[in-house]
C-alpha cells in the first residue's frame, strides 16, 4: 500500500466533505463516477442484510437530483454540517477498486446556532483511480442509530 | 396527584363541530394523559408489527401502543400473542431487544420466567432456600400472568387492544378501509428495511399531517418543480364512518391542466426543471388499476402507502406531548425479483426522513408545535371541504383531518361530535 494511494484517498474525502460542510453542494456529485452508487442505511439494517437506504441512487444523475430538488423543491429550515472523520483504513484493493473505511461524527448547526450530533457511523467506500483524480465509486454510509431527527437533507 | 387520569375533564371545545381545532389540545398534559386511558387503552386497534416479522414459533418483537411497551410473541402452537412488557413482580421490563427468538421470557431482575402466552410459570426460589424465605402458600402463579391485550391479524398486519369492547378488527376498519388495505397487501411480504424518524411535535399533528390531503402538492415541491404530477390529477378521499380511517388515493392524469397552479401563483409552480435521472419515475402498474398513490391510516397511529412501488407501513407513536417517533418499515413482496426489489428501492427515495416527497412533514409539526406556543388558548381552523367527515371524489379538502377528530373527540368525550 503506497502513501500517494493515502494522500489521494484522503484528498478526495476532503473534496466530499468540503462540498457538504461549506455548502458547495453541486460539487458533491462530482466526487463520485457516472455510474456509482451511494446509500444511506443503519448499522441495524446492514446487520440484518436489509437492502432499504434513507438515500439510495444508483447513478451520478440521481444525486444530482438530489441536490437540485433540495436548492429548488425541497423546504426545510438552514442547515449545516460539521463532519469530522477517523482515520482512514484501505482495507484491500481488487484491480482498481480501493476498499476503503473510515469513521464519522457529523454535528447539525441549524441556523439559530443549535448544535447538535446528527449521525455517527461508518463509510464503506470503493474509490477507484481515474486520470485525474480518486473518484467513488460507491459510499455506503452505516449510521450507528437507525434514529434521524427530524428530517435527513443534506447528504451525510 | 392522586386523581386519576380518567379523572381529569377532557378540554373544552369552542364548538361542538370538528372546524376549529383548540391548540391545547397538541400541549395539554392532562389531555395527554387522557389520550393514553380512552383512546391507547380504549375502544382502538393499535398497530404493532408484521406477521413476516414473527414467522417462527418462539419469534417475538417489541413495539409500543402509547408509550407502553408491548412483546408480541408466536408461541409453539403458532398462536400470536401480545402483552405488556412488565414484569408482573416489580414492574422491570422484560425483553429488552427489539426483536429475537425465545422458548421462554425471563425477567432479568429476579429471574421470574414466563411462557410465550404470558403465563407464570417460574419464581426463583419460590420455595425458599435451605427451606427459608420463599413464597408464601397464599401466592398462586395463575393469579400474576403477564397482562395480555386481545391480538387481531388482518392481511399480515398485527394488531393489539386492551379493550374488550373494540369492535372485531373488520368492523373497526370499515368495509372500504379493509379492502384498500388488501390491495396493496395482496401476498406474503418481506421487509426491505426500517429507521425512526424523531419528530419534535404532538402525535396528532403527524397523524393530521397524514391525513392531510390539502398540503400535499403545496409543501411538497418535487413533482410540481419536476413537473411530474398535480393535485387536479383524478383521485379522491374515503372516510369511513367513524371518521378515523382513511384513503386517499390518486391516479396520473397526464391530460390536466396547471392553470390552476399558475392561476394562484404558487410557490410550487416553478419550471423547466428535469430530472437528470429519470430512473426514480420508473414505476410500474402492479396493482394494475391505475392508482400510483395511496396513503391509507388506521386510528390512531397506523399509516400504509403505496407511493408509485414503494410500499411502507408507519407506526405514529406519542413519546410526550412535544415529540413523536415515526418507524418506517419499508417493505416488497416475497416474490419480487432483484429487479422489482431495485425499483422498490430507488422509489424509496421518495418517501421517509429523506424522502423527496415527504422530508418536509418531518418539521412541519414541530413549526406548528413552536408556532402555537404561549398562546394555545387559540383554535386552529380545518374548513376546506366543508365541516363534514365524508368521503369525497376530491382531494382539495380536509375531510379526513375532520374525520380524525370526530373519532378523536367521541372516544375523549364518550359521545361523536357533529360531523
Ligand atoms: S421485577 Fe421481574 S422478577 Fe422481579
Ligand atoms: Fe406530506
Amino acid at each position: 500500500m503506497n502513501i500517494e494511494m493515502r494522500l489521494a484517498v484522503e484528498e478526495l474525502f476532503g473534496r466530499y466533505v468540503a462540498s457538504i460542510d461549506d455548502n458547495h453542494l453541486e460539487a458533491w456529485p462530482d466526487c463520485f463516477v457516472e455510474e456509482c452508487r451511494y446509500v444511506i442505511t443503519n448499522r441495524e439494517n446492514h446487520a440484518a442484510g436489509l437492502p432499504h437506504g434513507v438515500i439510495y441512487a444508483t447513478s451520478k444523475g440521481m444525486l444530482k437530483d438530489r441536490i437540485s430538488s433540495l436548492r429548488e423543491a425541497n423546504i426545510y429550515e438552514k442547515h449545516q454540517y460539521r463532519h469530522l472523520g477517523g482515520s482512514v483504513r484501505i482495507v484491500g484493493t481488487d484491480n482498481d477498486l480501493i476498499d476503503v473505511r473510515s469513521s464519522f461524527l457529523i454535528l447539525r448547526i441549524m441556523h439559530d446556532g443549535e448544535t447538535t450530533i446528527f449521525a455517527t457511523g461508518e463509510y464503506l467506500d470503493k474509490v477507484v483511480s481515474t486520470d485525474k483524480q480518486y473518484l467513488f465509486k460507491e459510499r455506503l454510509v452505516v449510521t450507528d442509530s437507525q434514529k434521524y431527527d427530524t428530517l435527513l437533507a443534506l447528504p451525510l | 396527584m392522586t386523581e386519576k387520569p380518567n379523572n381529569f375533564l377532557p378540554l373544552e371545545w369552542p364548538t361542538n363541530r370538528v372546524t376549529e381545532i383548540p391548540f391545547r389540545v397538541f400541549t395539554d398534559e392532562e389531555q395527554y394523559a387522557l389520550e393514553n386511558e380512552r383512546i391507547y387503552k380504549g375502544e382502538t386497534w393499535n398497530y404493532l408489527c408484521l406477521e413476516v416479522e414473527v414467522p417462527e414459533p418462539g419469534d417475538y418483537v417489541v413495539s409500543s401502543i402509547g408509550e407502553t411497551s408491548i412483546i408480541v410473541t408466536r408461541d409453539h402452537d403458532g398462536e400470536l400473542h401480545a402483552m405488556v412488557n412488565r414484569c408482573v413482580h416489580r414492574g422491570a421490563l422484560l425483553c429488552l431487544d427489539r426483536c429475537g427468538n425465545a422458548d421462554q421470557i425471563t425477567c432479568v431482575y429476579h429471574a421470574w420466567s414466563f411462557s410465550l402466552k404470558g403465563e407464570l410459570t417460574g419464581v426463583a426460589f419460590e420455595k425458599g432456600v435451605k427451606r427459608q424465605g420463599g413464597m408464601p402458600p397464599d401466592f398462586k402463579k395463575e393469579n400474576h400472568n403477564l397482562r395480555t391485550l386481545r391480538v387481531a391479524e388482518f392481511a399480515g398486519l398485527i394488531f393489539g387492544s386492551f379493550s374488550d369492547a373494540a369492535p372485531e378488527i373488520e368492523d373497526y376498519l370499515g368495509p372500504e378501509i379493509a379492502s384498500r388495505i388488501k390491495r396493496v397487501l395482496c401476498k406474503p411480504l418481506k421487509v426491505l428495511g426500517r429507521n425512526t424518524q424523531i419528530l419534535h411535535n404532538n402525535w396528532k399533528l403527524y397523524v393530521e399531517n397524514t391525513k392531510d390531503s390539502y398540503h400535499a402538492s403545496l409543501l411538497h415541491l418535487f413533482f410540481t418543480t419536476f413537473e411530474i404530477n398535480r393535485i387536479n390529477q383524478s383521485g379522491g378521499i374515503i372516510v369511513d364512518s367513524s371518521g378515523g380511517n382513511h384513503v386517499s388515493y390518486s391516479k396520473i392524469d397526464e391530460v390536466t391542466t396547471n392553470a390552476d397552479y399558475k392561476s394562484q401563483s404558487l410557490r410550487s409552480s416553478k419550471e423547466n426543471f428535469n430530472l437528470e435521472d429519470p430512473v426514480l419515475l420508473d414505476g410500474v402498474d402492479e396493482i394494475g388499476d391505475g392508482i400510483t398513490l395511496q396513503i391509507l391510516s388506521v386510528f390512531p397511529g397506523f399509516v400504509l402507502q403505496q407511493v408509485r412501488n414503494s410500499l411502507a407501513i408507519r407506526q405514529i407513536l406519542p413519546r410526550g406531548t412535544t415529540k413523536t417517533e415515526l418507524v418506517w418499515t419499508y417493505i416488497g413482496y416475497a416474490d419480487d425479483d432483484p429487479e422489482m426489489t431495485e425499483r422498490r428501492l430507488i422509489q424509496a427515495n421518495l418517501v421517509g426522513p429523506a424522502g423527496f416527497i415527504s422530508m418536509e412533514d418531518g418539521a412541519v409539526g414541530a413549526f406548528v408545535q413552536r408556532g402555537i406556543k404561549g398562546v394555545e388558548e387559540d383554535n386552529g381552523v380545518v374548513m376546506m371541504g366543508g365541516h363534514t367527515a365524508e368521503s369525497v371524489p376530491y382531494r382539495a379538502t380536509e375531510t379526513s383531518v375532520r374525520g380524525f377528530w370526530k373519532k378523536y373527540r367521541t372516544l375523549i368525550e364518550g359521545q361523536a361530535p357533529n360531523a
